[in-house]
């Protein structure tokens, strides 16, 4: 903004005559004014795109609040490292019933309308995963529905 | 219909309720589930948060003399329990879908003595699918149990050509409808797992619950390495061998009467 007021200024000092600089200014605020309110347009524009104006905002639906093993914060920063430490326990050694796992996410964050962590952007899992554009392949082999749902007996 | 309550799968537990389904399923492992036939004799579950122990070795007794012809009771269990029925359209041959037991019909020439057998991983004490594997997927769990890692299988499936038994299948479709408890997926390979799911929950195997509800009680569960558990004490009994003994792979699953 300030290069082009003093680019403006600098044509209007080199113009010939007093009479032409009177117009040359007059355009001159005229075209500056423009710029002003243009960009006054986009201000807010850019704004609400941020606030989830263009970009979907993950649509987070918590049944049980305050029951996770860690608190929001951190569960949002760690949650894969601790399912990646815990993975090779569960799996190599056979440590059953810690406090991470997965079934346990789902367990409580199966959405209560589908039954599924996944599926669309109001479940769970999937909501932040396409916000942040993470590829979620937990659920290519593990069930997204908790308990005993996923496979009539 | 409540005797066989133990066997059923829990009804999605809320975290606050895992702590005292884990007590209930471990009290009811021992459930009779017919005169003188018990799921499993020895085993509570293991505590959480503790590995599977190096002190126990699963292991299967298969009596082949109480293994009807023509009954795939066993089959049928292993399948529901691990979702293995695919539902829907399938461009899969029959020959290449997902198999973790059989049931395999043997006929002596010599004498014509005929023989039915349910055929699995045997669960060997030095497992070639491990020594082939190259990323280190199958490995051999601390309690005997031979599994695939499946975060860290590629799909090459050389253990399903150094496995003598035939006992490994590779997934060539997406899944769904996976039990939550058993994680299968397209590109992977898999076996019988002895339901390492309901063995750490202290319950026997899918097949093994099966054959004892239906009465035919030709498969007994336990721990080889307890003196005192029933099938060391059967084994002490009776003949039993190991198929293809001269490879001399030390399998977990015997059989009598072969």
């Amino acid at each position: 903004m300030r290069a082009l007021t003093t680019a403006v200024r600098r044509a209007s000092a080199t113009a010939p005559g007093p009479a032409a600089a009177r117009g040359d200014r007059a355009r001159g605020l005229r075209a500056v004014a423009l710029v002003l309110l243009v960009g006054a347009l986009f201000v807010p524009l850019s704004a609400s795109a941020q606030a989830g104006g263009r970009t979907p905002q993950p649509e987070i639906v918590i049944d049980a609040e305050g029951g996770c093993v860690a608190p929001p914060d951190e569960m949002r920063r760690n949650h894969m490292n601790m399912l990646i430490h815990q993975r090779p326990l569960t799996v190599r050694q056979g440590v059953r019933g810690a406090e991470v796992s997965l079934r346990g996410c789902i367990e409580c964050h199966a959405s209560r309308e589908d039954g599924s962590a996944i599926g669309t952007r109001r479940n769970f899992c999937q909501s932040c995963h396409d916000f942040v554009a993470v590829r979620l392949d937990c659920f290519d082999c593990h069930q997204a529905r908790p308990g005993a749902e996923g496979v009539r007996r | 219909m409540s005797e066989r309550e133990p066997v059923e799968r829990d009804q999605a537990p809320s975290p606050s309720r895992r702590g005292f389904l884990a007590a209930v399923a471990a009290a009811a492992a021992g459930v009779m589930i017919a005169p003188g036939i018990r799921l499993i004799e020895l085993a509570a579950a293991r505590p959480a948060g503790e590995p599977a122990s190096g002190a126990v070795r699963w292991g299967l007794l298969i009596d082949t003399t109480r293994c009807a012809r023509g009954c795939e009771d066993c089959v049928a269990a292993c399948a529901r329990e691990n979702a293995l029925e695919r539902r829907g359209e399938t461009s899969v041959a029959e020959t290449q879908r997902p198999q973790w037991i059989r049931k395999i019909e043997l006929k002596e020439l010599a004498t014509g003595r005929e023989l039915s057998l349910p055929m699995m991983c045997q669960h060997c004490a030095r497992p070639p699918c491990v020594d082939v594997c190259p990323t280190g997927a199958s490995f051999k769990r601390a309690d005997g149990i031979v599994l695939v890692d499946q975060h860290r299988c590629i799909g090459c499936r050389y253990c399903m050509m150094a496995c003598p038994y035939q006992a490994r299948s590779f997934v060539h479709e997406p899944l769904a409808r996976q039990n939550p408890a058993v994680p299968r997926g397209k590109g992977c390979v898999e076996g019988c797992t002895l339901c390492v799911h309901r063995v750490d929950r202290g319950l026997a195997p899918a097949c093994v619950a099966a054959c004892a509800e239906a009465g035919h009680g030709a498969m007994l569960f336990g721990d080889l390495n307890d003196p005192a558990s029933a099938i060391s004490r059967r084994l002490r009994e009776v003949a039993s061998v190991e198929v293809r003994a001269d490879l001399r792979l030390g399998t977990g699953v015997r059989y009598q009467g072969i």
